[in-house]
């Protein structure tokens, strides 16, 4: 459990930035204490300060997890976002998609989402904008990057990938074992 | 109503039974009218019919003539035996003189068929007509055959099978007669083959002609017939030549015709006396159905079946009640009865026996056969019944009434419905039902005591795979699981553990109900399953939480000062056999030795972990999915002795309460404040639960009862302590000072001997302590960088006074003998906690250190 490194902090905030904006601030700064950001074993945690010193009293090795995981660096020192980072992703989300109920399951087996599934989008999305989904019921099913952007949408073929998946909540049950 | 008749009559109709057919008949009316097909005929056809019909007609007439010869001489027999009986003559003569409009009736045939006088009503006659005759010829037929036996209608009193009124008019009294007659055309029928036949002889040369051109088919019909009986033609003569007779023949026969009437009627009477005979072989069981002759073969295998099988149910039942008879005194059965039962069945029979037997033993069991060898032989069918151990059994059988036991066994083999809690953290309960219901699951809510509970009785879709499961809106939890939780009460901003968290369904609903705040400790020995509880965490977003992965009993020393612990402590499963039945059979002494033990150690380290002065809890729920006294009771009323704890209401408002007695065992008083679950009383898992409270000195009201607790005051002291403790351990996280803190904490147990080396330190740290301060741990919690060393100071000094005023009371209180050996320990333990402290004040760097390389 470690604290993160400037340039680790850099890759993390660059990340998150792209699904949430200038939102991360309020991931920092927040009313109810303070909260940061540790690793262990690759891992970000994210955590507040006071779970945190109660915690140190863990040893490493009995540490399992601690407050929610965002993600991990890869090895090639890339972060990665682990849908159970969608705790914190959904509600400051700059960039959503809606999806069909019909495209709902499809997505939650991983699939990406087809300009047919979409219910809604974002005005003003951009290309390649970290986007979360949503089910029409506004239940955040996980998040990807957008294939299109939101004019580029308006215009597409229905079978043309409107969203890339990167993570959806499917995954709970899918790889319970990996999830971390 | 001249519709309807017909209608009424078709239903007799041999031919075309269907509704089709008879549907089909309506259109025939303008067919006779029109006569159409006759008329088409070439008249070469006619002349040919008409030749075969002379024929027909003389043979006819030679044979009628022939039955008239016998007839006339039946007669003559007939009254001459029947003599006496000149009074049905002279009724029927009454009949016969009756008014014209009567005269018609006796005209027709004798067979009674229903038919005849509508045919007589319609001017002509068509293929219905034919259909008539041929039932005609068969009637006739049988005629034939028992004409002879007209004798016998005098004395014998036919059971009739169609008219029974008309076989009684015609033998005895024909004053009924006359009444029939008027009333029925069946009855009117019995005359008229007597008159048709006379008719027929003398009106055949004029009807010839005419009958021919009319019954074409008729005709062919009574050719085919004449191989087969000479009378046949009659009947089918019968017909026509009623309708072609005028008013006046009739008249003039009118004497002849009521004496043939009436030896027709005594012929009526032999048909119906020889049909009973015949009949009777068969008919003999189904002597009360009349309309025998009326019914189909099925119906009437129908009736025999039906029969049958009232036979059977009559023997069945008396073999019942014999059987009841039977068992009414139970036998013991014999040894090798009791080793190769024949069945389940009998297994099942002999259990609810041996049970009657035991609920009442002085009135039913048999001479030399004492009790236990009837709970034996109880146990040993239910072993083999439901598949248990006998080891378990037994258990079992001394948990439950009898009563309880079966329904208990019972109940364990039924699946309990599947329930649902909503996470509370993402969704609400009403929202979660109705997105489930859109889905198709059929729910409702759980019950009254729970506000997050909801059954599923079915669903279309995969309850664990729904897009609401997978975003944490709700979580599988049996009901049971849910009971712990409640009880323990978690309130916001508190620090709790869950020691045995996996796979955190209990967990996550702790943390539910803090709404996330302050920290849930969830901890679980196997490292595998407590991916479960962070997939779960995670999945529900619950962000409070430190997972670890930790031995339960190792716990206190990595961190204490919780203010309520949940121990949902592994156990046999006795309570969950229905979940897993392999718990039936792979139990014994070991297995419970081993649980009961490490649950003992379990619930002390839990309550080591507790915080005493905590100012919301200082709680602790031991619950267990077992049954066993071993498991619950036992391992309660252990911590009572053995720690300052004290048993508290649950705050559940159902189950039953938990033994204060149980066979030799004594436990505390107060063990009935401890609930207990069972799936046939309450459909859920069994369960217990209990909860605990830490009894502190820094609350006033807890130490009075610690010292009138006796023994525990002891134990009151060292917790007291480990609070001291804790909240210095506290300040030393924030120190990262782990290492002094294990050791410290190590130190602290209560049954570890106090260690040498920190003694000398005690004074100094009394010294350094300053006033008495209750809430430490909190300001601990809430201000950690607040300087630690005052608080600590102010500790110190709280704990040393509390430890006199404890001492003195515990000397007063304590009864001498081997509680004083154990009163004496505090003093020591006192200054080992102290020291611990001093140990780590004064080591408080030197970890850090550690740490930090």
């Amino acid at each position: 459990m470690r604290k993160l490194s400037e340039e680790r902090t850099k890759l993390l905030f660059e990340k998150l930035s792209l699904y949430i904006g200038g939102n991360v601030k309020m991931l920092i700064d927040r009313p109810d204490g303070l909260y940061c950001f540790r690793e262990k074993k690759e891992r970000v945690y994210y955590v507040s300060e006071k779970i945190l010193s109660l915690a140190e009293s863990v040893s490493p090795d009995n540490m399992i997890s601690l407050g929610i995981c965002f993600g991990k660096f890869t090895k090639s020192n890339k972060f990665l976002l682990h849908i159970t980072a969608l705790t914190y992703l959904a509600p400051y989300a700059q960039f959503k998609i809606w999806v069909k109920p019909s495209m709902e399951q499809q997505f939650l087996y991983g699939h990406h989402v087809l300009k047919s599934g979409l219910g809604r989008i974002t005005e003003n999305t951009p290309k390649y904008q970290g986007v979360v989904v949503l089910s029409m019921a506004d239940v955040p099913l996980g998040f990807g990057k957008a294939a299109k952007s939101t004019a580029e949408c308006k215009h597409a073929d229905p079978l043309t990938i409107v969203c890339f998946h990167e993570a959806d909540i499917g995954e709970y049950v899918r790889s319970e074992e990996t999830l971390l | 109503m001249g519709r309807k008749a017909k209608f009424a009559e078709e239903v007799v109709q041999k031919k075309g039974p269907g509704r089709k057919s008879r549907k089909q008949k309506d259109p025939e009316i303008p067919k006779v009218e029109g006569n159409g097909v006759t008329k088409r005929l070439s008249s070469n056809q006619k002349k040919r019919m008409k030749k075969r019909a002379m024929k027909v007609q003389e043979v006819v007439d030679k044979k009628n003539a022939q039955a008239e010869k016998r007839k006339l001489l039946n007669l003559k027999i007939k009254e001459q035996q029947a003599s006496k009986k000149m009074e049905p003559k002279d009724g029927a003569l009454k009949v016969l003189k009756a008014p014209p409009s009567k005269a018609p009736k006796p005209l027709q045939a004798s067979n009674g068929k229903v038919k005849k006088p509508v045919q007589y009503h319609s001017s002509s006659e068509d293929e219905s007509d034919e259909e008539t005759a041929e039932s005609d010829q068969d009637s006739s037929e049988e005629e034939n055959s028992k004409g002879f036996t007209d004798d016998n209608s005098s004395w014998l009193k036919p059971v009739s099978k169609k008219l029974p009124a008309k076989i009684l008019s015609s033998k005895d009294e024909s004053d009924e007669e006359e009444e029939e007659e008027e009333e029925d055309d069946d009855d009117d029928d019995d005359d008229d083959d007597g008159s048709d036949e006379l008719e027929e002889e003398e009106g055949d040369g004029e009807e010839l002609e005419e009958e021919e051109e009319e019954e074409d088919d008729d005709d062919d019909m009574g050719e085919e017939e004449e191989s087969d009986g000479g009378e046949e033609e009659e009947s089918e003569d019968d017909s026509e030549g009623n309708e072609n007779s005028s008013p006046v023949l009739k008249k003039g026969k009118k004497e002849s015709v009521s004496v043939q009437s009436l030896d027709m009627d005594s012929d009526d009477s032999d048909e119906d006396n020889d049909d009973y005979g015949s009949d009777s072989e068969e008919a003999a069981e189904s002597k009360d159905d009349e309309s025998d002759e009326d019914m189909l073969p099925i119906e009437k295998k129908a009736k025999k079946l039906k029969k049958k099988q009232e036979k059977d149910d009559k023997l069945a039942e008396e073999e019942l009640q014999l059987n009841i008879a039977s068992q009414d005194v139970f036998a013991f059965p014999t040894e090798e009865e009791i080793k190769k039962p024949k069945d389940l069945q009998d297994v099942q029979q002999r259990i609810k026996d041996v049970i009657t037997v035991l609920n009442d033993y002085k009135r039913l069991h048999q001479d030399g056969r004492s009790r236990s060898e009837y709970t034996d032989l109880l146990r040993q069918d239910l072993c083999t019944y439901y598949s248990y151990n006998d080891f378990l059994m037994e258990k079992l059988m001394q948990v439950f009434q009898l009563s309880d036991l079966l329904e208990f066994l019972e109940a364990s083999e039924v699946q309990r419905p599947l329930t649902i809690r909503v996470n509370s953290l993402k969704a609400r309960r009403k929202d979660v039902a109705q997105a489930l219901i859109n889905r198709g699951v059929n729910l409702d809510p759980l019950g009254k005591w729970t506000k997050v509970g909801l059954v599923v009785y079915s669903s279309q879709v995969p309850i664990g795979a729904t897009p609401e499961y997978l975003a944490g809106h709700y979580i599988i939890q049996g009901a049971s699981s849910m009971l712990p939780v409640m009880a323990l009460a978690p309130k916001e901003n508190e620090r709790i553990l869950d020691m045995a968290s996996a796979p955190g369904g209990k967990a996550s609903h702790i943390a539910a109900a803090m709404k996330n705040t302050g920290v849930l400790f969830a901890n679980d020995a196997n490292k595998d399953r407590t991916k479960a509880v962070v997939g779960n965490f995670h999945r529900l977003g619950v962000v409070n939480s430190v997972i670890t992965c930790y031995d339960g009993r190792k716990i206190p020393n990595v961190i204490q000062g919780f203010d309520r612990v949940l121990l949902d402590a592994p156990c046999t499963g006795t309570g969950v056999v229905s979940k897993d039945p392999s718990v039936k059979t792979n139990k014994d002494e070991t297995d419970i030795q081993r649980c009961c033990t490490l649950q003992r150690e379990l619930l002390l380290a839990a309550i080591d972990c507790l915080n005493a002065r905590s100012s919301s809890g200082g709680y602790l729920v031991y619950s267990t999915c077992s049954v066993l006294v071993e498991e619950n009771e036992w391992v309660i009323d252990y911590a009572l002795k053995k720690r300052a704890v004290r048993l508290v209401p649950t705050g559940l408002d159902f189950g039953t309460e938990g033994f204060t007695k149980f066979r030799h065992l004594r436990f505390h008083p107060s063990l009935n404040l401890t609930r207990r679950f069972y799936p046939h009383t309450h459909n859920m898992d069994g369960f217990f639960v209990a909860k605990l409270q830490k009894l502190s000195n820094t609350i006033p009201k807890t130490l009075s009862s610690d010292g009138t607790e006796g023994e525990v005051s002891v134990d009151n002291s060292d917790e007291e302590n480990n609070d001291s403790k804790k909240s210095e351990k506290s300040k030393k996280k924030d120190k990262k000072k782990k290492p002094a803190q294990q050791e410290s904490q190590n130190g602290k147990s209560p049954n570890s001997s106090p260690t040498k080396n920190d003694n000398k330190k005690v004074k100094k740290e009394k010294k350094k302590n300053g006033k008495n301060t209750t809430s430490s741990t909190i300001i601990n919690e809430q201000s950690p960088s607040l300087s630690p060393g005052v608080d600590k100071q102010k500790q110190g000094v709280s704990v040393t006074k509390q430890k006199t005023k404890l001492k003195n009371k515990a000397k007063k209180v304590k009864s001498p003998g081997n509680k004083m050996s154990k009163s004496q320990s505090p003093g020591g333990k006192k200054k080992r906690n102290s020291n611990s402290v001093s140990s780590d004040v004064s080591t408080g760097k030197s970890p850090n250190k550690k740490l930090r390389k």
